[in-house]
Order: structure tokens, then C-alpha cells, then sequence
């Protein structure tokens, strides 16, 4: 027996949690403390565990096996005084969207018991803390999406919990919106909270005081931050100011043996070294490549990778096999003053870019930005209200068909036929891009073979490895072979290593010469991209390479700027014109 | 139980029911259009159908026949010489049938022998209408008949029936009371079942259960609000069957409400039992309109009798809560407040009831879980 711990100093005991769905474990045997005072932070890719883990500390479900302590009560036997005690803010905020805010605030407040004369001071308090002063009257569902995860954050707070559970509290949310959240989380932790956040995001983890890094159900890592990034000092290097393709480069140094991780970012590659080799054949590599050799502060991501036992290689089989891409001209796709409007609202507003052949165009922004719409017309799926778009020098608006068989598409989430097997899902694709009789089975066959998809060939794409369900996604939106690939969201959710791996192959298409559109609000990703363009508000903002956007960026510290850091600087920007052509309107 | 948060939890569903354009279209509009449906385009009455009637024969006798076949006012009676010159609109389907008075009808009649005196044909692909034009054409024959030989010797014995309750025998005043109970179900275990799933898809049962508010309240907070909405749905079609068609309520508006309440205690229970399994939108109402506005329309009694359902199908149609509904309504619409009909089947709604709001609980005590 574990005694039970009601001292202040702790404020959430795991001891040995298990949870299982049926023949599905969830959770594995979780040990661990989270402190008051502190945030921690659940870390881990999407199936991980986190939303059960964060549903077991709430009260919600009981554990199949061990026992939680939170705030001195057991989540099972104490599950009603437990509520009092705990603020909980589920993924999508838990609002009601046909209540205005204060509406809300107001059942919040009379289902948590809250003083009815305390009412005015809390609310004004709550109002103050998230900025939602303004807005008391209209309804959740009109505001935006930061507005709303303050809103839920607001009701989550609202009678002063000792543990506050925030689940994936950063989706779907602009950069400015969550540089406001870490604040207002900081602020509690100053005052003796604990703050669980969960994410997908490694970079977020970072911020944390403490972190818990799920995987699989399993508990990887648990403690400080720099603890796992410590790890990899004296291995993380970073070369620069080479003259060779950077993607070449990268599978040429994922091929040797001491280097266990590495990624492109920006125009520099970042090598994680295993952990008993020697930096001399990196060293030997880079003066071969005549690029510099630069020890770098270690990611979180990267300590992932590394705890996992590394990276995936870097030859692309899929790219290999590949043709060439020969085209005439140099622009892919081409948008000239694109423009979508709905009813009154302007989603899309006089866009304009060339995208060249071969290369990786990141399309960004925070949800509600336009990229969406943006992607959809480039795709043909969504005519434009004015301006023009091309597809390998085909009008989408003339052309439509014709330009939709030069390219491919990877929706979000995979979006595979769930009641079909793999082999079907195979097939289907083929079919609706026209490829028929044995060119179609030579092309399954190649693509079952590249991606070894033979022994699941019967199994529906559910019951996959999230790995494979990947490859086969991207096999069939590539049997037709198209010009262009269009990707949203790739990999918001999935673990680094079967990223990496995703990348791996893309690296290789482009190299080939296939164009590829990326959209996603996940920063990261946007250091894998040749040049990304900003989204905010309808408009492009910026379009640039990685290196360029980030170094528009003052630093302060030491610190390097990040993608999200430039996002945040480009966008506030923005703002500030805004406002200051609305005083001078005013005025 | 706690009142204060039961108190919030109605006051905001009550908003949301307000705010819901969904909510006041099957509440409000949607009884309206059925109730119009039931009251004008189903009918179940026979009036002016249109027949052929041949007369082959020259004879007084059979000119009279004919005669009392065009005076009644369920026929509409198109009159041929040849039976090949009404046959085609049979076929047309312009006439749902035709009477033929055969050449030699005097002499039938005359012998007075066990022959056929007359032949009817109908278009059986229309089985209800056909059976209406045997009937009908029957009876014309047979009041014939009598008035033939009354003019000899008086009857032994003279019938005269009579309908009560609905001595017009017009379908609507049958058919509305029964098309309330759909709308009640409707609005009940429908909407019911929907708001629940609603919570939990947009992830807001999730925050509620978060909080200290307990299931219970939860679930009585969702369901009160939906009884009100229930009771005015049912005031609302009632005032339009009495004020508008025509339908007479020979019993009195409180029985009327109390007995939609007794009914709304076993529609909430199931919505609620639903919403309990079904944690979509789309399940949810799938199975709402199985197992609650189906078999409230094919086994409640209100379009189909119950009486000449087959023996195992008649018991099966005492699980559902709609047929003592129709039943009771049928009564206090037609009737009166006779509660030796009544009484028993409120008990039946509310056991039901019971069962149902006792399997819901024992479903959703673990849910989050499931």
C-alpha cells in the first residue's frame, strides 16, 4: 500500500496507473509527482495517452489498476471533493457556443458554488486576467479561437483550483493568442498552482518546469526539461555554409553511422550524434562538403528522437525509384490576386506567388487565417471569387480536370477509407486518377514493395502502425505520379520519428523534381520548407525562406529565434500598422 | 442534489432551447405541418369514387339499379352500354372499378335463384380502395334489394347502424389525435436524444462532469426543460386540431395535458436511454427515429389497427408507449374523460417509463468510462 501523501507539497501522485479500452492499453504503469507551483508538462504524440491521463487526474474514469492522489484525494474514492479541487479545461474548451460569455462564466460560477456576491469581483477578476472585458455579451461560438481558450480557461479557473488540467490547450490557436496563455499560466504558477498542460508539441515542452513524456502509453522521460536536452550536449551540431542541396546533404549524413538523428532547418542541418561515437567523421564529412561544423544548444525534439534510439535513414526508397520530373517552364503553380470571398467575409484577399519546380512551399497560419481556402482553390476544389490560379500553366478555372490529374493530394489526418483494406484503399486511389490494367497493378505493386505494405495488405488502415498508415496515405496519393503534392497537416500529431521518416520521402520526391505545397500551423514544420509564406487575416504577410523570416526577428539573449518567435514579430507588425491606420482614420 | 446548480443547469438549457433554431422548428412548425398533413391529405374515407356502371340491360328493374347506384354520394358513376367502353379506364386508372347489370338481370331477379345478379370488378392494385367499391357496391345493392321487396312484404328484420363517437366515421377526427402522439414523441426521446450527443461531441459534458454537478443533475436539468417544451407542443397542436379542424375534445384540457405528461415520462426516458449509448448526433437520431418514431407510427394504433395485426405483433405493440398514448388521446378527444381507459394505460406509459429512465441511469453512471 501507498500511503496517501495529503501534504501541500505535492499536488498529483501517479502511483502505477493503468488504463485499459478493451484489449487496448492506454496507459502503462505511470509513476510520478507534479508539484504545485510548477507547470508540467504531458508530452507526447498524438495515442499516447495524454487525454486519458489528463481524464484519470480529473476524475472523470477510473484507473483499471493503481491509484491518483490529487490534492490529497483519491480520484476514485474522493471523485466528488476532488471536483472542487480541480480546474479542467478538455480539448475544444468546453464551452457552450450558443452562450454569450458571461452566460458562461455565470453557470461556471453556480455550478462550482461560487458566492453569488462574489460573483462581480471574480468575474471582472477572470475578465481583467484574460482581456475579455469587451466581449461579455457576445455568444462563445462568435469568438475567436484564442478568445474561446481563454474563455475555457477563465470558466476552468473559476473557483481558484489547487490543479488546473489543460488539455491540448494550444491547438488550433495563433502564436500571439499562446504567447498570451503562457503568461496567464505563469501568473498562476507564481501564485502556488499546478498547471498540467498537455501537448503534441515538443516545442512547447521546453517551456515547462517539469515534463512527463509519454509514448505508446509508456512514461519515457520524466523530470526538468534541460535534464533530457543535457543529454545530447556535446552531440547536437548544426553545419552551415555549405554549396551543395541541403537534402542531399542530409541523406548523405543520415547514412552514417555515428550520427543517429538530423533534420533540416532552415538553411543550416542539425546532426545529433549517437551517444558513444566520435564527432571526427562528422567533422571529416563536413570539410568534404566544405561546410561548418557548429555546436548547437540541443531540442527537446531532438532528445526525443534520441530516447526512442534515433532517426530512420535517410535514403528515400519511394524517391529512388522515382523518375526525374521533366517540365517545361519554372513555375509550378502560379496564383495572381487569388481572391475568395463568402457572402461578406474576404477569406482569401489578392494573393500572389510562384512556386518553382522542386521546391517545398510552406503555406502558414493561425486557424481561420485563409490557408485553407487558399490551398483549396490551388487544388481546384474551390473556385476564386477574382484573380487567377495555375497548375503546371493550367487554369484551374479552365482546366480543372486536366490540372487535377497533375497532381496529388494528402488530406488531414490521412483521411484513408477506414471500411476498405489496404490493398482497396490502394486500388481506389489508382482508379480515381485514372490508372488502369497493369500500368495500375504495376504501380500498387511498386508502391506495396517501396513502402512494405505487403503483410498488412488485408487489414484496414485503423488497425495500422500510425507509421504505415502514413506511407500508405502518401502511396496513394502518389501511384498516379503526380507534378505537384499538395500536404495539410502532415504530421501535426505524429511522433518525431515517423516525421522524420515522412520527410525523408519528401526530401527525396522534391529532390526528383516534384513540387511540394505544405499548409499547417505547426511551426516546425515550417523549417523543412524552402520558403513559407504568412497568412494573417485573409492576407500574405510574408513570403520568405525560414532563415530570412527568422532573422527579422530581434534577438534578446542568447536565444535563437524560432519560427514561432518570426510569426509572432511578423504578425504584431501587422497589428501595429493596422492600428495606427485606424488612428489616422480616426483622427 | 444540489437546487442552485440544478437551477443554473436548466436556466441554461432553457437558453439554448430558446436559441436553437432546430429546437423551436420540431417543437413548433414541424406539428404543424403534420397535423395539416394528417387532417387534409390522408384521409382514410371514401367519397366520390369514380366506377363505371354498364346496364346491358333495357329492363325497369335494372334502369332502377343503376339509378341507386348514381344516387349515392360515394360513387361518381361514369354509365356504359359495353363493357369494353369503361375497361380501358380501369386500366387508366381513371375508374377504380365498374358494375356490370348483366342482359339477362329481369330473369335473375325473377328465379330469384342463388346466381350471381350482378358483377363487380376493382383495381386490386389499390387493395383498400378496392375493398371500399365491393363494400360499397354491395351495400347499394343490397338497400336496393330491400326497397324491392318491401314493396311486397315488410322486412322481419331492419338494421340500422350507427357510429358512435365519430358518427361522420371522418378519418382526421381519428388521425390528428394520433399525429399529437408522433410530435410527442418527436420532441421527446428525438430532441432529447440529440441534446445529450450534442454535449458530448462538442465536448462540453466532459467540462460539466469536471465540475461538481452530478450526473443526476445533469440529466434532470437537460430533461425539464424538454418536458415544458413537450406540454406547449401539445397545447399548441391540440388548439389547432380543436379551433382549426374541427376536431371535437369532448373531454377536458387538464386530462388532455396531464395524460401528454404521463406520456412525456416514458418519450424522455428513451431519448434519454439513447443519448446514453449514442454519444454522436447522427447514431443518436438514427435510433431515435427506430425505435421511437417508427414503431409510434406503424404500431400505435393510429394508422394501423391493432386489432388485425397477427397475435405476436399485437403483444409486441404494448412495449410501445405510443399505442396507450393514442389510445388515451383517441379517448379524450372522442370520448371524454372515461378513466377506466385511461387509467390503465397511464400505468402502462409510466412503467415503461420507469424501465426506461432505469436503464438509462444504470448506463450512464459510466460513462465517461465506456
Amino acid at each position: 500500500m501507498h500511503p496517501v501523501d495529503a501534504a501541500p507539497s505535492i499536488a498529483v501522485e501517479l502511483d502505477g496507473v493503468v488504463k485499459r479500452f478493451g484489449a487496448l492499453e492506454a496507459l502503462r504503469g505511470i509513476h510520478g509527482r507534479i508539484l504545485p507551483g510548477c507547470l508540467t508538462g504531458l508530452v507526447g504524440p498524438d495515442g499516447a495517452g495524454k487525454t486519458t491521463l489528463m481524464r484519470l487526474m480529473a476524475g472523470l474514469m477510473a484507473p483499471t489498476a493503481g491509484h491518483i492522489t490529487v490534492a490529497g484525494l483519491d480520484s476514485v474514492r474522493d471523485s466528488t471533493a476532488l471536483s472542487d479541487n480541480i480546474g479542467y479545461m478538455p480539448q475544444r474548451f468546453g464551452l457552450y457556443e450558443d452562450l454569450s460569455v458571461l452566460e458562461n462564466l455565470r453557470l461556471y460560477a453556480e455550478l462550482r458554488g461560487l458566492e453569488r456576491r462574489t460573483h462581480r469581483d471574480t468575474f471582472e477578476r477572470l475578465l481583467e486576467f484574460t482581456r475579455l472585458g469587451p466581449f461579455t455579451t457576445r455568444l462563445a461560438g462568435k469568438l475567436s479561437g484564442g478568445m474561446k481558450q481563454k474563455l475555457g480557461l477563465a470558466c476552468a479557473l473559476m473557483a481558484t483550483p489547487k490543479v488546473l488540467l489543460l488539455d491540448e490547450p494550444g491547438v488550433g490557436v495563433d502564436p500571439v493568442s499562446r504567447q498570451d496563455l503562457w503568461r496567464m499560466v505563469q501568473a498562476l504558477t507564481d501564485d502556488g498552482m499546478a498547471v498540467v498542460w498537455a501537448t503534441a508539441y515538443l516545442d512547447e515542452a521546453e517551456r515547462c518546469a517539469a515534463v512527463f513524456l509519454l509514448n505508446e502509453g509508456q512514461l519515457k522521460f520524466a523530470g526538468a526539461p534541460s535534464e533530457l536536452t543535457n543529454r545530447l550536449k556535446e552531440r547536437s551540431f548544426r553545419l552551415l555554409n555549405y554549396r551543395r542541396d541541403r537534402r542531399e546533404l542530409l541523406s548523405e549524413v543520415l547514412e552514417l553511422t555515428s550520427v543517429s538523428d538530423g533534420v533540416i532547418q532552415g538553411n543550416a542541418i542539425r546532426v545529433v550524434l549517437r551517444l558513444d561515437s566520435q564527432h571526427e567523421a562528422v567533422a571529416a564529412f563536413a570539410a568534404q562538403a566544405g561546410a561548418e561544423l557548429q555546436p548547437v544548444t540541443p531540442r527537446f525534439e531532438d532528445a526525443f528522437v534520441d530516447l526512442l534510439g534515433g532517426g530512420p535513414g535517410g535514403i528515400s526508397a519511394l524517391a529512388q525509384k522515382m523518375a526525374p520530373v521533366t517540365l517545361d517552364g519554372d513555375n509550378v503553380v502560379e496564383c495572381r490576386n487569388l481572391t475568395r470571398c463568402f457572402g461578406a467575409f474576404t477569406a482569401t484577399d489578392h494573393v500572389s506567388f510562384q512556386v518553382r519546380k522542386g521546391e517545398i512551399f510552406g503555406l502558414l497560419g493561425p486557424n481561420g487565417a485563409g490557408k485553407s481556402t487558399t490551398f483549396k482553390m490551388l487544388c481546384g476544389l474551390l473556385r476564386p471569387t477574382a484573380g487567377e490560379a495555375r497548375v503546371v500553366g493550367l487554369d484551374l478555372r479552365v482546366a480543372g480536370s486536366q490540372a487535377k490529374r497533375q497532381l496529388g493530394y494528402m488530406a488531414q489526418k490521412f483521411s484513408l477509407y477506414g471500411l476498405l483494406s489496404v490493398q482497396q484503399n490502394l486500388e481506389f486511389s489508382a482508379g480515381v486518377y485514372g490508372l488502369e490494367g497493369a500500368l495500375k497493378r504495376e504501380r500498387i505493386k511498386e508502391m506495396v514493395q517501396t513502402f512494405q505494405l505487403g503483410k498488412y495488405l488485408g487489414s484496414a488502415p485503423d488497425e495500422l502502425p500510425l507509421g504505415f498508415k502514413q506511407r500508405l496515405a502518401l502511396a496513394c496519393a502518389l501511384m498516379h505520379r503526380p507534378l505537384v503534392l499538395f500536404l495539410d497537416e502532415p504530421t501535426s500529431g505524429v511522433d518525431p520519428i515517423t516525421r522524420r521518416e515522412f520527410w525523408t520521402h519528401i526530401n527525396g520526391l522534391a529532390h526528383k523534381g516534384v513540387t511540394i505545397m505544405v499548409t499547417t500551423h505547426f511551426m516546425d514544420e515550417a523549417e523543412y520548407c524552402d520558403r513559407v509564406a504568412l497568412m494573417y487575416r485573409a492576407k500574405l504577410i510574408a513570403l520568405d525562406t525560414p532563415d530570412v523570416l527568422k532573422a527579422r526577428v530581434t534577438i534578446i539573449g542568447d536565444q535563437e529565434p524560432t519560427m514561432e518567435d518570426a510569426f509572432i514579430h511578423l504578425i504584431q507588425e501587422v497589428d501595429a500598422q493596422d492600428a495606427a491606420s485606424s488612428m489616422r482614420e480616426a483622427a | 442534489m444540489n437546487l442552485r446548480r440544478l437551477i443554473a443547469l436548466v436556466r441554461k438549457e432553457s437558453l439554448q432551447v430558446i436559441r436553437d433554431p432546430s429546437t423551436f422548428l420540431i417543437a413548433f412548425v414541424l406539428p404543424v405541418i403534420l397535423l395539416f398533413l394528417f387532417a387534409y391529405a390522408v384521409s382514410l374515407d371514401i367519397r366520390k369514387v369514380a366506377i363505371g356502371v354498364v346496364l346491358e340491360s333495357d329492363g325497369a328493374a335494372a334502369q332502377s339499379l343503376a339509378a341507386a347506384f348514381s344516387g349515392t354520394r360515394y360513387f361518381q358513376v361514369t354509365p356504359a352500354r359495353d363493357r369494353r367502353e369503361v375497361a380501358g379506364e380501369v386500366i387508366a386508372s381513371r375508374l377504380k372499378g365498374y358494375v356490370v347489370i348483366p342482359q339477362d338481370f329481369e330473369r335473375r331477379l325473377a328465379t330469384n335463384t342463388a346466381s350471381a345478379l350482378v358483377q363487380v370488378i376493382t383495381d386490386g392494385s389499390q387493395p383498400n380502395t378496392a375493398g371500399f367499391v365491393a363494400g360499397y357496391a354491395q351495400g347499394v345493392i343490397a338497400q336496393w334489394l330491400a326497397g324491392q321487396v318491401g314493396q311486397s312484404t315488410p322486412p322481419v328484420i331492419d338494421v340500422r347502424s350507427r357510429f358512435w363517437f365519430n358518427p361522420e366515421i371522418e378519418s382526421r377526427r381519428f388521425l390528428v389525435p394520433g399525429a399529437i402522439a408522433i410530435i410527442m414523441t418527436m420532441i421527446g426521446t428525438l430532441l432529447t436524444a440529440l441534446v445529450v450527443a450534442r454535449e458530448w461531441e462538442r465536448g462540453t459534458m466532459e467540462a460539466l462532469l469536471s465540475t461538481p454537478a452530478r450526473v443526476v443533475e445533469i440529466l434532470i436539468g437537460k430533461l425539464l426543460p424538454y418536458f415544458v417544451l413537450g406540454l406547449l407542443a401539445t397545447l399548441g397542436s391540440a388548439l389547432l386540431a380543436v379551433f382549426v379542424f374541427d376536431v371535437p375534445l369532448r373531454g377536458s384540457w387538464f386530462t388532455l395535458l396531464l395524460l401528454s405528461a404521463v406520456f412525456l415520462v416514458p418519450a424522455l426516458g428513451q431519448g434519454l436511454m439513447i443519448s446514453a449509448l449514442a454519444k454522436n448526433q447522427f447514431i443518436a437520431a438514427q435510433a431515435a427515429l427506430f425505435s421511437g418514431f417508427l414503431p409510434a407510427f406503424l404500431l400505435s394504433g393510429f394508422l394501423f389497427e391493432i386489432d388485425s395485426m397477427p397475435t405476436p405483433i399485437r403483444l409486441l405493440t404494448f412495449i410501445v408507449p405510443a399505442r396507450h398514448f393514442v389510445a388515451s388521446l383517441q379517448t379524450v378527444f372522442l370520448a371524454g374523460d372515461v378513466w377506466a381507459v385511461m387509467l390503465p394505460n397511464m400505468a402502462a406509459m409510466l412503467a415503461i417509463g420507469v424501465v426506461f429512465f432505469a436503464l438509462a441511469k444504470a448506463k450512464t453512471r459510466k460513462s465517461l468510462d465506456a
